[in-house]
């Protein structure tokens, strides 16, 4: 341990696969989990003489994200070739961008431990081709050999390159979220980390505080959670930490993360990998990104979180935490956005879409786009507490019920007889017989033991099957105990 | 001499070649000679004049994004000198 002593510099380039229904670069299908090699054509399978053509939507893709995270458009850019052998990049090169990149200087703004507001500076954002994958180990000699899969290759990603602005790993955690949920919000990524649409890796130096160079850095690759992401940078500070104190040198070098074990190990055998002796790619012509392109997708873009949750706040007057929650995931703000559209009260609506609805989705592991409740529904519901029709409490029970039979909730109402009771002279009835019946707790309350107040409410609420209005229950309740 | 010997051995290894001691004195050689030439074509004066990427002057050649049959897995594996379980085998390349 020692880390203390230095200060912790990280800089994050994340992978972010594009939703598009075809590759970058050819026709074939993107879809994850098909037979291996059904999706591959003469261009991604880097055969001689096939000529790769830019997907549109990849570029569109790739100005919304840059759009989103403040960069700079370049009216022209250009692809190059990045060369290097390995099994899984059929070509010997894989197609990405370099001096060229299609965005540049750009910056999310994340919050940090003390809660402050600090700014991330992006470097670029380029589009390239993904590598195909390799699988070991299977069948009875797969000992000596390795299996390619190029159903991946081809398949479009955006390459986002942050400044070394982040500090601690918490810092890069914050940034990735931020970046992560963006994407997801923009509709350009689906964000699944397991699958690998959204990979980092991750640049780590440490320095003495107050050094002004950065030291030598490391980079972590291989890592596929939010989680493993902090473990490794932890354990890499550390490790780094270590070797300062006893007075070496890091060596630049990349790591993989283990996550069974938590630790970084050197990467050999990738020597030379620096030397990539990129040059424009001359089967794909240079793009021009018009003014007007870019004003078109400006156009198009969606409120992003930053901004759906002042909105929340101003129009809705809910809580900065709630509006985050709200927030977190485009689906679900578009839910309480609809919701609260057809009922208007903010902080109910979020009180429900936190509460209840989130709860059953998580229950039944459904996604709220396919809620059985549909804001529509929540509304009419909610209304229905408004109107004195039913209880808070009542509401859950219909609620419970419109989520597993999809009814609206006045015909449940109406079937179960949920009801509320308003009219005070069946109310007086219940009370009455409630007290008959609790004479020794009477005098307990006369006496002074005020908590027993508690009791007869329950006892009434029981004997009216929760249908009794709660205050109407309160007011009376309180008059006949006094006597 | 614009390029060393060492430099040529390094390219080579990048580019997967085993040369000859013969070739790498030739190759040496031949490849000086282009940077000398192009030593030469820097005596143009460039200045304000956009590097050229592309020898065809054209623009943003574009698909739309719709899905096309690709050629299946035996086509895609009728090359490949050794196969197995739907995929290109090549030698073990992790430990």
């Amino acid at each position: 341990m020692g880390s203390s002593k230095y200060e912790v510099v990280i800089g994050l380039e994340v992978h972010v696969q594009l939703t598009t229904q075809t590759k970058i670069f050819c026709g074939c299908s993107t879809r994850f989990g098909s037979a291996p090699n059904s999706q591959t054509c003469p261009v991604c399978l880097g055969l001689p003489g096939a000529l790769p053509v830019l997907n549109r939507k990849v570029v569109e893709y790739a100005i919304r994200t840059g759009l989103a995270t403040h960069c700079a458009i370049a009216p022209r850019s250009v692809f190059a070739r990045k060369n290097y052998f390995y099994p899984d990049l059929p070509k010997g090169y894989q197609i990405s961008q370099f001096e060229l990149p299609i965005c540049e200087h750009g910056h999310l703004e994340i919050e940090t431990e003390d809660g402050g507001p600090k700014t991330i500076g992006i470097t670029r954002i380029h589009m390239e081709e993904d590598a195909g994958k390799l699988l070991h180990g299977e069948g009875p000699e797969a000992g000596s050999s390795s299996f390619v899969d190029l159903n991946r290759a081809c398949t479009p990603l955006l390459e986002i390159v942050s400044e070394p602005d982040m500090r601690s790993s918490d810092e890069a955690i914050a940034y990735l979220k931020k970046l992560h949920q963006i994407v997801m919000y923009l509709g350009v990524c689906d964000g699944n980390l397991e699958e690998g649409s959204f990979r980092c890796d991750a640049n780590v130096s440490i320095r003495p505080w107050g050094q002004k160079e950065f030291g030598t850095r490391a980079e972590l690759k291989n890592i596929n959670s939010f989680r493993f992401i902090k473990q490794a940078i932890d354990y890499e500070v550390e490790r780094q930490a270590d070797i300062l104190d006893d007075g070496g040198k890091v060596v630049q070098e990349t790591r993989l993360f283990d996550s069974v074990t938590g630790m970084t190990r050197s990467m050999r055998g990738k020597e030379e990998a620096h030397d990539y002796r990129y040059f424009p790619d001359p089967d794909l012509v240079p793009l021009v990104v018009s003014p007007e392109w870019v004003e078109q997708v400006r156009q198009e873009l969606p409120e992003l979180p930053e901004a759906k949750v002042a909105r929340f706040i101003r129009e809705f007057g809910i809580p900065r935490y709630d509006a985050e929650v709200l927030s977190a995931d485009r689906a679900m703000a578009e839910y309480y956005d609809a919701t609260v559209a057809r009922h208007g009260n903010g902080k109910l609506c979020a009180n429900w879409v936190m509460g209840e609805v989130q709860r059953r989705l998580n229950e039944d592991g459904v996604a709220i786009s396919d809620s059985p409740v549909t804001p529509e529904l929540l509304a009419a519901l909610l209304g229905r507490i408004d109107d004195n029709t039913i209880s808070g409490k009542i509401a859950k029970t219909v609620f419970e019920e419109m989520w597993r039979s999809g009814d609206a909730p006045d015909k449940i109402i109406e079937e179960k007889g949920l009801k509320q009771v308003t009219d005070t002279g069946a109310i007086e009835q219940i009370i009455d017989e409630v007290i008959a019946a609790n004479l020794d707790q009477v005098e307990e309350y006369r006496g002074g033991k005020d908590k027993v107040f508690g009791f007869f409410v329950g006892q009434v609420m029981k004997a009216s099957k929760g249908k009794a209005n709660p205050a109407a229950v309160n007011e009376m309740l309180k008059k006949k105990l006094q006597g | 001499m614009k390029i060393t010997r060492a430099e040529v051995e390094h390219v080579a290894k990048l580019a997967r070649l085993a040369l000859q001691e013969s070739e790498l004195d030739a190759l040496t050689g031949q490849m000086d000679a282009i940077l000398d030439y192009v030593e030469k074509l820097k005596e143009l004066d460039t200045d304000g004049i956009v590097p050229t990427s592309h020898a065809v002057p054209m623009e943003n050649a574009f698909r739309e994004d719709a899905v096309k049959d690709s050629i299946g897995v035996d086509k895609a594996l009728s090359n490949a000198p050794e196969s197995g379980d739907g995929c290109f085998r090549v030698p073990r390349v992790i430990e």
